[in-house]
């Protein structure tokens, strides 16, 4: 974690009918390579953040820069060579008849060369294994499924970042892991920046930095030991706490010298095992 | 109203090269009163369950018993709008079903569509709005100046506005934050006791289905794989996990631990309480039963 690729600078945003800001005042960085998660309650601004990142709307104050080009309505289609976007809903994000005509209809757009284009698509459908699809129908694939072709078409254009916007809310708990597991591999494989959008905060826990958003304005950014110290804050915000921190918590007030807050099941089965192996 | 499926099976599109076995040999009982929670993956079948509580689908096998009607694949159904009023459906997303210039109206669209009169029917719809815990005002505005959350408790008073006497949520409170979720979950649940409704919730969440119901169906490859309390549903975990379902985040806890420390706790938790009272028990004994 270097250079920052983006720089948000005091950026504040409002829906034209709408007289409170959906963005108030916001400032952060995010480093080339790093997972970051952005957490907040529903209507926290999180989603307008990500929608300015990709230049679908731009800032009433402030300024955002991105790989050094400042975004603005001139720049934007540069920028946007740089950050692909993975939304919600599975079922709204296909174009093409056919997996392998939706993954070339980016590249199209991009007047990519056919040979090249050609290449890109078998890769990047191989990446998310999707490559026994190709000719499918999407509407007859599952949602994690679906979701996993999106990304292919995202990384058929090769951008340094990839949003994803709340793009495993809608999956059942295998696709949403298919999904996780295909954008970690991404990261790892392509030293993409990963910005991803939710409101799960074991999705979150996993994430190198976090975010927190609150009525427009951001609340907090930590580690997730950092930011999952606020305890009970988080819930007034409207979040949760992790299984694993909430569970050590309640053990601490029960009387086990736990030494801290866990973030994950495997260390506090851990520290459990130490304790009672000495006994 | 009990409604219950015996040996259920359902193929879509009989007799075309397309025909495919949705669900087969399923029975279940909906007793007045009950509140089932249906788990399954994507394509286990659980929405083609879903569809025969009130008769939107017919079995091509087997029988539906819905109240006094009865529902078999021979005979040709007649009206079924008292079915349709009487068993309501949430379906995922309901916000997109909104239409209507006015909350008011939108409310009043379902009963008035069942033959209840304007006067009758805008006296439900203030009723249902405050039981979805929004204030009277919201009334007179457009649904769709509503935030997400708000439009989804529109659209769940519009089906309580017809005054089922049996409510089916699809996912009810997927894509809302933790505390919607919760609220929402709370919501139905009250209603569930103060209106004395059977309550069949659709649902990947093992949480809510292990907090909220008197009875599970796991739905598997479009069988019922299993069907009980959820403490007889979770006390053997390695069944649902081998089949990539999700357990109850109290019980994969549990049996992770069991396994590493290799002891047995003195029941299945599945609660947060009861798990650290066990763990709290065997680390101060040092040993386990």
């Amino acid at each position: 974690m270097t250079e920052p690729l983006v720089e948000l600078k005091n950026v504040s945003f409002k829906y034209d009918a709408e007289a409170a800001y959906a963005l108030d005042n916001i400032s952060f960085n995010i480093f080339k390579g790093e997972w970051l998660a952005i957490v907040g309650h529903n209507g926290s601004g999180k989603s307008t953040l990500a929608k300015l990142l990709n230049g679908l709307h731009f800032p009433l104050e402030g300024s955002i820069t991105v790989g050094g080009i400042s975004l603005s309505e001139e720049t934007v289609w540069e920028t946007r060579k740089k950050i692909g976007m993975v939304f919600q809903n599975p079922d709204n994000q296909f174009v093409g008849t056919t997996v392998r005509d939706d993954v070339a209809f980016g590249l199209e757009n991009h007047g990519i060369e056919r040979n090249d284009m050609v290449q890109r698509v078998t890769e990047s459908l191989e990446k998310v294994k999707m490559s026994s699809f190709l000719n499918q129908e999407p509407h007859h694939l599952s949602g994690g499924q679906k979701q996993r072709v999106a990304i292919a078409g995202v990384i058929a254009l090769r951008p340094d970042i990839i949003i994803l916007d709340e793009s495993t809310s809608m999956l059942d708990p295998r696709g949403r892991e298919e999904v996780l597991e295909t954008v970690r591999e991404l990261k790892r494989d392509y030293h993409m920046t990963v910005i991803s959008i939710t409101h799960d905060l074991e999705e979150a826990s996993k994430a190198d930095r976090i975010v927190v958003m609150n009525k427009g304005e951001l609340y907090r950014e930590g580690t997730p030991e950092e930011i999952f110290q606020m305890d009970e804050e988080l819930v007034k915000l409207g979040l949760d706490i992790p299984f694993p921190v909430k569970l050590s918590k309640i053990l601490r007030e029960k009387g086990l010298p736990l030494s801290r807050h866990y973030l994950s099941e495997e260390e506090l089965v851990e520290e459990l095992w130490t304790s009672h192996s000495k006994m | 109203m009990d409604i219950s499926l015996q040996n259920v099976e359902y193929r879509y599109q009989v007799n075309t090269p397309f025909e495919r076995l949705a669900i087969k040999d399923v029975s279940i009982d909906i007793p007045s009163g009950t509140f089932l929670a249906i788990i399954g993956h994507t394509g286990s079948g659980k929405s083609t369950v879903l569809q025969h509580l009130n008769a939107l689908l017919k079995p091509t096998e087997g029988q539906v018993l819905i109240g006094e009607r009865k529902i078999t694949p021979e005979k040709k159904q007649k009206n079924l709008k008292e079915i349709r009023q009487r068993v309501g459906i949430v379906f995922q997303f309901p916000e997109h079903q909104l239409f209507e210039e006015t909350v008011e109206k939108d409310i009043c669209f379902g009963p008035m569509n069942f033959g209840v009169s304007e006067e009758e029917a805008k006296k439900r719809a203030r009723a249902a709005i405050g039981q979805v815990g929004l204030p009277l005002e919201i009334l007179s505005k457009s649904p769709f100046d509503l935030s997400g959350g708000q439009m989804r408790r529109v659209a769940i008073a519009g089906v309580l506005a017809m005054e089922p006497d049996v409510i089916v949520l699809d996912e009810p409170t997927a894509g809302l934050d933790p505390r919607g979720r919760k609220e929402i979950m709370d919501m139905f649940y009250s209603l569930h006791g103060t209106r004395g409704l059977s309550t069949v919730l659709v649902t990947h969440s093992m949480e809510d289905a292990s907090r909220y119901a008197d009875q599970i169906v796991i739905m598997h490859n479009g069988e019922v794989y299993k069907k009980g309390t959820p403490k007889e549903i979770f006390s053997s975990p390695e069944g649902l996990l081998k089949l990539g379902l999700d357990v109850p985040e109290v019980v994969r806890f549990q049996l992770k631990m069991e396994k590493s420390l290799n002891i047995r706790l003195s029941k299945t938790c599945l609660t947060m309480d009861e798990l650290t009272d066990e763990i709290a028990a065997v680390m101060k004994r040092g040993t386990a039963t």
